[in-house]
């Protein structure tokens, strides 16, 4: 029904959704970066318990969007994870800690006592955007691996995809690469901050401190946000020529942006909204909304750097070690087969977005409060 | 070629300890989310709050569990990529579907209504949360159907072609990946285990409460309804076990040699009921198959194909040609180990000169060499070893944790059945009999130990395959130094042990401070 080469891009469109959602709800991460910060135990909890109730969004996004790239770009799943080892085992670990200290911190017996499980909180909540920042950042400013499926039937290794010998320690020191991942956490502390706002009732002195934070964060945000932009503007990028075929373009992703007015036009679009959804609630106090402005700003922004990436002709995997070795959403995908069962699979999003819209508005209805957190029902 | 031995060997570790700890957790997900969906289900319809009382006991259990399944199960889903990158791309096409189906269908669906299980008492009527508590048991067990998908197509690869151009099988049936019989009985024993270990778990942990007299009548409510579910769960466990060791008897016959210690099979094999095996026996000796054993004439014939004088081949049969036809029946291909390493490694070759004649354009000797790659293509897989030993599971392993599983499900059937008779004929017995209390709480390792071993057979057998007869563990390996993995499986042992110790402090202390309140009337 559909070509090959539309079903790769609808499927690139999809991930760039997964990932969009996934960024936005690192607000989660950005809210544990902030527990020890907080002006009160009160403060605290309320944080740990607003932010803590979305915590399995967050993690099932990110399990979501693994799953969906495994099913629809499987080159990428087989090079980035076995080849970047290091680096997607500090944030898989993270995630571990992560999803048990939530259940565990205030529950008598827990051993390691209430304080132990919010460091941890916290320093997932710093680390965790910074390295899926780090590694979304590699689609720009690429990796170093090579590619070589006759490898399979070779006289060595058998391994087709095999990177440089730091495995992925020298893509999370990259300044590059960092950028992005100091953006992605600082755009995390300012939407959490925009959440708590919205959704917890403490005191003066608490929203006193968010409104601070959130002057703070932004600032840094916006300060880190236009340096990616200006790396990523005047970065070297590749052009497709030819299925494995590559030759190097100065300016390609400004180039991406003035031949794909659209994409710049989405992204401009994304940057009004959460600079919008900031400065109105900087400037008023009162004002509890700004996370709409900010969330779907995010959610515009994040797609249209994928498609930055991904689109026209570029490959979103850049070899640095061999151009040749690049990965294209043409020369990476599942088959047609797999793409057209997927894409049908796929026609369920919309139904299950609307649960969970309907279940999420039924949970943040009221606000949360010291005294809610400190009862007796479950509560983290 | 040590080192590759090693991360090989490492890599296979690091799966199998996390494979291990995740099925800690996820059983006790699948059947006490049930048990506690139908407590709740009771409340909404009678009104009682006594149903109530025995929810919101059983469900805060629940929670601090589900917290690391879902911790130990992201690692899972991920290590196909760092640790198994090859096989990632060599199959990621078919692969990747069904947890990507997984993510979507059942994760989403658990963790939106697990938050409105645990947070909206107050905040959704009273229907809304018990449509929650359903679906989230739903979506568990929704989660369990596509991974055992998957896992039951690495026992079982169907649905796929080869495509030499890309040098990776590509799907070609959807339905038949998702509806594999392999799969169904896969599904279905696994979630009936999750069953029996949840009703095994709530009958321990009663069976303590009644031995400090604390919450007679909660205790009594729990064990009847775990009773239950325990039962339906071990007689489901039992006939999915039969089905899927017809399953195996037909397409991994060699597992189901190493299960049984079968190096010579005959028409009308006996099966061993219990047995030491000979150590250091191996397929190329004379030595006897065991030190001794006690075995049954013609059970393994007959579980295995129906038929009491079938013949069952064993390990030497099948290195000598021996295989099992798509029917169930034995025969002598002719093919043995040997030669399907030597055509294997033929298959390798042709691979290599389709790809050079697609780098030189030529299309005739493209078509050449793929039409002798696909002579040979059923043997692909074992073009990966040197010798026939490489090609044979480890017996021991796969034979005691098998004989294991078998002893300590038929110890679980009659204590089961035990619990429901003492709580409806002889509640006197459960009350007080400390030895009935104590058989309860010994009762919950033993069925852990049981469902673990179940695992290991299923995996151990299947070794040295990842997919079975198509790729091996020692070609499916990501180019990572083995002492990177050695590394992380330290760091996940010592995590994944440290958060064990956690949640079983915790869970011991909520019993016990929960055991000491009125259970049966609530908060409401």
């Amino acid at each position: 029904m559909f070509s090959y080469e539309f079903l790769q891009s609808y499927w690139w469109l999809l991930n760039s959704v997964l990932g969009a959602l996934l960024v936005f709800l690192l607000f989660v991460q950005g809210g544990q970066s902030l527990i020890l910060s907080a002006p009160s135990q009160d403060g605290r909890d309320v944080i740990v318990n607003a932010v803590g109730r979305k915590w399995e969004f967050t993690f099932t996004m990110l399990v979501v969007f693994g799953g969906a790239f495994f099913a629809s770009f499987p080159l990428f799943y087989s090079t980035s994870f076995g080849g970047a080892y290091w680096l997607w085992m500090l944030i898989l670990a993270g995630f571990v800690l992560q999803a048990v200290s939530y259940e565990f911190r205030r529950r008598r017996g827990n051993v390691y006592g209430t304080k132990a499980y919010d460091v941890i909180l916290t320093l997932h909540g710093i680390v965790a955007p910074i390295l899926l920042g780090v590694a979304v950042a590699g689609f720009f400013f690429g990796a170093d691996f090579v590619v070589k499926r006759v490898s399979l039937v070779g006289e060595g290794s058998p391994v087709i995809s095999t990177w440089a010998d730091t495995h992925g320690i020298e893509a999370i020191f990259s300044i590059k690469n960092l950028l992005l991942g100091f953006t992605v956490l600082f755009l995390a502390r300012v939407q959490a901050i925009l959440f708590l706002k919205k959704t917890t009732q403490v005191s003066d002195e608490f929203a006193a401190w968010c409104q601070r934070q959130l002057i703070i964060n932004a600032a840094i945000f916006v300060v880190f946000f236009l340096a990616f932009v200006g790396a990523l503007v005047t970065a070297d990028g590749l052009r497709t020529t030819g299925f494995n075929e590559f030759v190097v373009e100065p300016y390609r992703y400004l180039h991406n942006l003035i031949e794909m007015w659209w994409v710049a036009l989405v992204l401009l679009l994304g940057v009004v909204l959460v600079l919008y959804g900031i400065i109105r609630s900087v400037l008023a106090k009162t004002y509890t909304c700004g996370i709409w402005f900010t969330g779907i700003g995010t959610l515009l922004v994040v797609m249209a750097l994928f498609w930055l990436a991904g689109y026209n002709d570029t490959p979103y995997y850049p070899s640095l070690l061999d151009a040749s070795s690049s990965l294209t959403i043409r020369n990476s995908s599942s088959s047609e087969f797999t793409l057209q069962v997927m894409s049908i699979v796929s026609l369920i999003i919309p139904f299950v977005a609307a649960y969970m819209i309907y279940a999420w508005y039924s949970l943040t209805r009221q606000p949360v409060t010291p005294e809610e957190v400190n009862g007796k029902d479950h509560n983290y | 070629m040590d080192d590759i031995v090693s991360l090989v060997d490492w890599s296979r570790a690091q799966f199998a300890l996390t494979a291990i700890y995740h099925w800690l957790f996820v059983p006790l997900t699948l059947g006490l989310s049930v048990i506690v969906a139908v407590m709740e289900t009771m409340y909404v319809r009678t009104g009682d709050v006594k149903w109530l009382g025995l929810t919101k006991f059983w469900m805060r259990l629940f929670g601090i569990n589900f917290a690391m399944g879902v911790a130990t199960g992201i690692i899972l889903e991920f290590e196909f990529g760092t640790n198994w990158s090859n096989y990632s791309w060599f199959v990621g096409d078919i692969f990747g579907a069904p947890l990507a189906i997984e993510g979507l269908l059942a994760f989403f669906m658990e963790s939106t209504f697990i938050a409105v299980m645990f947070f909206g008492w107050k905040k959704v009527s009273k229907r809304f949360h018990l449509t929650a508590t359903w679906l989230t048991a739903i979506g568990s067990s929704l989660s369990a159907w596509w991974i055992l998908v998957a896992n039951a197509w690495m026992q079982y690869p169907v649905g796929m072609e080869f495509d030499p151009a890309q040098m990776r099988n590509v799907m070609a049936d959807f339905w038949a990946v998702a509806f594999s019989p392999v799969a169904v009985n896969k599904f279905f024993h696994a979630v009936m285990c999750g069953w029996t270990v949840s009703g095994v778990f709530v009958i321990g942990v009663s069976c303590w409460m009644l031995m400090k007299k604390r919450n007679i009548e909660a205790s009594l409510s729990s064990i009847k309804l775990a009773g239950w579910v325990g039962l339906i769960g071990i007689v489901g466990t039992m006939a999915t076990g039969d089905g899927s060791a017809k399953e195996v008897a037909r397409v991994q016959p060699m597992k189901l040699a190493a299960m049984e210690g079968v190096y010579h099979g005959n028409e009308g094999q006996e099966i061993t009921t219990f047995g030491v095996l000979t150590p250091g026996k191996t397929y190329a000796d004379d030595k006897d198959e065991f030190i001794f054993h006690i075995a049954i004439p013609k059970g393994l014939s007959f579980l295995a194909t129906g038929d009491f004088d079938a013949f069952v081949p064993g390990v030497n049969d099948l290195v000598d040609g021996y295989a099992v036809n798509e029917a169930g029946d034995t025969i002598f291909s002719g093919v043995s180990y040997a030669e399907r390493i030597a055509r294997g490694k033929e298959a390798h070759a042709s691979l290599r000169a389709f790809d050079a004649a697609m780098k030189a354009g030529d299309t005739a000797a493209m078509q050449q060499s793929k039409a002798e790659l696909m002579k040979n293509y059923e043997f692909f897989g074992y073009g990966y070893f040197d010798s026939v030993d490489e090609a044979i599971p480890n017996v021991p392993i796969t034979f005691y944790m098998f004989h294991l599983m078998v002893i300590l499900g038929g110890y679980l059937l009659a204590m089961l059945a035990a619990s429901l008779f003492l709580a409806y004929k002889k509640q006197s017995w459960l009350l007080g009999n400390k030895l009935v209390h104590l058989v309860g709480m010994v009762s919950i390792p033993l069925v852990w130990l049981c469902s673990e071993a179940g695992w290991a057979v299923a995996e151990c057998g299947r070794q040295p395959w990842l997919i079975e007869g198509l790729m091996p563990a020692k070609a499916a390996i990501s180019a990572i130094p083995a002492t990177s993995v050695i590394i992380t499986f330290v760091l996940f042992a010592v995590l994944f042990t440290a958060l064990l110790a956690a949640e079983l402090s915790i869970m011991m202390r909520q019993i016990s401070k929960h055991s000491k309140e009125d259970i049966l009337s609530p908060e409401v």
